[in-house]
């Protein structure tokens, strides 16, 4: 048996990992979308004159930081039944907790876009009558966005990868799903290789448009 | 010079503003009636930038008053965006939104500020475009232009909000030699038709050309507010004399 390997196994559970990917990549998306419009929010109230508010977001952020993701991932899955009093289910538990977590981080790179858009563009954008929110999402945040779009891609090739996480709380993403094809056809070792290779071209292929975002911005500016 | 008495278009009644202990403004006054021409010169850090963002409040004072157009700026109920859309600013670094074309930076404005048609507001925008000579360009980025053009389409943008002043802070300072004047001819004309402009600028010659009076400053004061004639007369402060006879000097 040893370093006898059989991947003609793989093409036979394809749709079984398929059904896996997809919650991944689901969940990717989902925390990815709502982990940066959350996050926005949460800098926004960072970057607030209203003293309380700042303190808040800031206390949000700091503490989702220094947690480790696992425990997030845990802890809400096991705390938040008690508290409504019904069970959330694995994947819902994990899409809510990602885009939570998420946020903070989402938060302080859109923090640093708000800041890095230049004073006379905000002044030129109230200059011209727009009020604080039209300036926000007319004149900053567009060029916040836009000034961190590589630094966001980059933070979603990591949760892409983190996803892999919610094997903890068992919802049946690309990696638990290898795992319970690896045993259905008695080759673990060939699944894991199989979802591992997955995660790495994916991963490889986003950090690629990442690098040439970066080149073009770089020739741009 | 002028018999009728003018109504003010911006009236400036001791503004004193202050950095935490540094004093930026002291005890600034001043008048500029509607359709008059300043120019504002002093040297560098003498708070020039900082006198003309108080007229549309994007600087706040903390004594004074500042009235435009009957409605004063520092008036906490005052609904600044109403006013600061009649009231033209242009930046020394053009401030156009790099993000869109050059006609969505004429329209913007009009459509979000003062809520008219997209149609209404593409025509006005293709009309001072056309104006300003740059109707080719209406549809490249801010950064496919020269600095001369970006500036002449920023004066375009604050015209197209119908203002009933303008601000100019050293609106050729940060341009090539070559590119001063085709941003200055637009200006004279502007300057001409009547509109009230209250210019920072050490551009002597457009200042003799057009402007009604020329404000000094230096170290947060007005030293001198005098009619064009008279200030390139005679300065009466040894300051604004010096001053002047270094710029004019090259
Ligand atoms: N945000 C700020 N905090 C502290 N000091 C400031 C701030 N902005 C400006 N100043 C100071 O206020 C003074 C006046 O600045 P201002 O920009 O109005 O001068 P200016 O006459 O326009 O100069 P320049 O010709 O260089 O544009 C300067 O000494 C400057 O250093
Ligand atoms: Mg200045």
């Amino acid at each position: 048996m040893h370093g006898d390997f059989d991947f003609s196994v793989l093409v036979d559970s394809l749709p079984f990992l398929w059904t896996g990917l997809q919650f991944t990549l689901k969940l990717t998306a989902v925390a990815m979308l709502g982990g940066i419009a959350l996050g926005t929010l949460l800098a926004l109230a960072r970057l607030s004159p209203i003293a309380p508010l700042a303190r808040a977001a800031s206390w949000y952020v700091n503490i989702m930081r220094s947690i480790p993701l696992v425990m997030v991932i845990l802890w809400f899955f096991l705390v938040i039944p008690l508290i409504t009093g019904k069970p959330m289910g694995a994947e819902n538990s994990a899409l809510v907790t990602f885009t939570l977590f998420e946020a903070a981080f989402y938060c302080e790179i859109m923090r640093a876009g708000i800041q890095s858009v230049s004073r006379g563009q905000v002044a030129a954008g109230y200059a011209m009558g727009f009020t604080y929110g039209q300036n926000m999402r007319l004149v900053i945040l567009p060029q916040a966005f836009r000034n961190m779009l590589p630094v966001l891609l980059t933070q979603t090739i990591v949760l892409f990868q983190d996803t892999s996480l919610v094997y903890a709380i068992g919802a049946k993403d690309l990696l638990k799903a290898a795992e319970v094809a690896g045993k259905n056809y008695n080759r673990p070792v060939e699944m894991v290789i199989f979802a591992a290779l997955i995660y790495f071209v994916m991963c490889y292929s986003l950090s690629f448009v990442v690098k040439r975002l970066q080149q073009r911005f770089a020739f741009k500016r | 010079m002028n018999q009728v008495p003018n109504s003010a278009m911006i009236e400036m009644r001791n503004v004193s503003k202050w950095y935490g202990q540094f004093q930026v403004l002291t005890d600034c006054s001043t008048r500029v009636s509607k359709g008059e021409v300043i120019v504002v010169c002093g040297p560098s850090g003498s708070g020039k930038s900082t006198l003309i963002k108080c007229v549309n409040g994007l600087e706040v004072f903390q004594q004074g008053e500042v009235i435009v157009d009957g409605t004063s700026v520092g008036d906490p109920k005052t609904d600044l965006p109403r006013l600061r859309a009649h009231v033209g600013m242009v930046f020394q670094h053009f401030e156009l939104f790099p993000h869109m074309t050059i006609t969505d930076n004429l329209t913007i404005g009009q459509i979000k500020v003062l809520r008219r048609s997209k149609e209404e507001a593409q025509e006005k925008a293709a009309r001072l475009l056309d104006r300003v000579g740059l109707k080719q360009q209406a549809h490249k980025h801010p950064g496919q232009l020269s600095g001369g053009q970006q500036q002449r389409v920023a004066i375009a943008r604050a015209l197209c909000m119908d203002p009933i002043c303008m601000l100019f802070d050293e609106p050729t300072s940060a341009l090539d030699p070559e590119m001063i004047n085709e941003v200055l001819d637009v200006m004279v004309e502007l300057a001409k038709e009547g509109m009230t402009m209250m210019c920072v600028s050490h551009e002597m010659g457009f200042a003799r050309k057009v402007a009604h009076r020329v404000i000094f400053m230096d170290q947060g004061r007005i030293i001198e507010d005098a009619t064009r004639d008279e200030f390139f007369g005679t300065p009466r402060s040894e300051r604004a004399q010096l001053f002047l006879s270094k710029i004019l000097s090259h």
